[in-house]
């Protein structure tokens, strides 16, 4: 049975849509067919993150609205088959997303591919609301500031209470943390939350923590996946995120435990 | 302990710590008010215009809360009466002619009417 994936995270510029393209990436790679869409109506980018800018002809509310095929529609990745990507439209009327619309197409999504991506829009708008509303899974994307961890906690309580899962009384979506931009270097100075920090606050399961990387911006310079970019420390952390995404154990990298203060270790946490 | 240290040292505290407790607080608040029922707010307006009628009361004196107490929830109702200063019989909606009735006691033990039984 496919599952719908949500990428969300209430703040704009955690990394969404870097992230939506490095898991569907990573699943692909794993040999998962998955499909990436772009629920950002108006604001279309996972295209060029995603590097098939120049290939788009139709697009999502194209297809709600019956002018055009799923199949018209899916981009097919050059570098792995079994990755699709389904662009948005760059429409004003963010209202386009209709519910129903979106329920068809991704029952018929559903038929063919094993993971469903789904990238959400900044804000808890109607784009936001509609791209995490069907989801089985939310892999909610944070950075260490205070900011993002409290948009995140507003995510979760929505998650909790405006899902199809929570309408319907089904077993709830599951929800995970990832954690991107981490710097170990400003944690360990005590300039920046650390991961121990920020799953206590939101307490929900870590599903990776991403370091400030070079190679992001690099990925998204040259259209590539950066979990495509195995050799760098962010598609490292991607492709283990996604290795505990399907179930696997994997040790997590670039988070040394805290290092606490000669004051702090003498004076205990009291 | 620590809160002394803080006073004595305050540029002891660096910035994640304050970042994390600030977030504590405010999302301690967020959480609360969010599994709040809609109708808290016009629940709490009506109640001040019953009670306005009888005893001078400004909206600051009531406050409506839903709690949890184990498996039951709990509305809480608060009426802060400044000096129980009654209005003159005259201006109330309506003058009380029933005879005393026992005050309804509120039971947290037992599920209030009001809340929907699960399971």
């Amino acid at each position: 049975m496919a599952r719908v994936i949500v990428l969300t995270s209430g703040k704009g510029g955690v990394g969404k849509t870097t992230s939506a393209a490095a898991i569907a990436a990573g699943l692909a790679l794993r040999g998962k067919r998955t499909v990436v869409i772009d629920f950002d109506v108006g604001l279309r980018n996972l295209d060029l993150v995603m590097g098939c800018e120049r290939r788009v002809v139709f697009d999502f509310i194209n297809v709600i609205n019956g002018d055009a095929k799923l199949n018209q529609a899916l981009i097919k990745d050059k570098r792995n088959d079994n990755l699709y990507i389904f662009p948005t439209s760059q429409t004003r009327d963010k209202e386009a997303l209709k519910r129903d619309g979106v329920e068809r197409v991704l029952e018929e999504l559903k038929e063919n591919f094993d993971y469903i991506v789904c990238d959400s829009p900044a804000g808890i708008e109607h784009g936001a609301i509609t791209a995490l509303y069907f989801a089985d899974s939310a892999i909610v994307v944070t950075n260490p500031e205070v900011s993002s961890v409290r948009d995140s906690d507003r995510i979760l309580g929505i998650l909790a209470s405006k899902s199809r899962r929570a309408e319907h009384n089904l077993e709830p979506v599951d929800v995970h943390l990832l954690l991107t931009r981490y710097s170990l270097e400003r944690v360990k100075k005590g300039e920046m939350l650390s991961v121990e920090d920020v799953k206590e606050i939101l307490s929900i399961p870590l599903l990776g923590v991403i370091p400030e990387s070079e190679s992001v911006l690099r990925a998204s310079n040259t259209g590539t996946p950066v979990a495509f970019d195995g050799e760098s420390p962010a598609g490292r952390a991607y492709l283990d995120a996604v290795a505990r995404f399907v179930g696997e154990q994997r040790e997590m990298r670039f988070v040394q435990p805290e290092r606490r203060s000669i004051f702090r270790t003498l004076f205990g946490r009291a | 302990m620590r809160r002394l240290l803080d006073l004595l040292f305050p540029e002891r505290r660096n910035s994640a710590v304050i970042a994390k407790d600030r977030l504590k607080i405010v999302l301690a608040h967020e959480r609360a008010s969010r599994d709040a029922p809609d109708f808290l707010p016009a629940l709490q307006k009506e109640l001040l215009e019953v009670v306005a009628r009888y005893v001078e009361i400004r909206s600051d004196m009531i406050r409506v809360n839903v709690g949890q107490s184990g498996d039951t929830s709990l509305l809480e109702i608060n009426v802060e009466i400044d000096g129980a200063k009654a209005k003159p019989v005259k201006n109330r909606a309506a003058p009380v002619t029933r005879p005393p009735q026992p005050t309804p006691r509120f039971e947290p033990e037992a599920a209030a009417p009001w809340v929907k039984q699960s399971g």
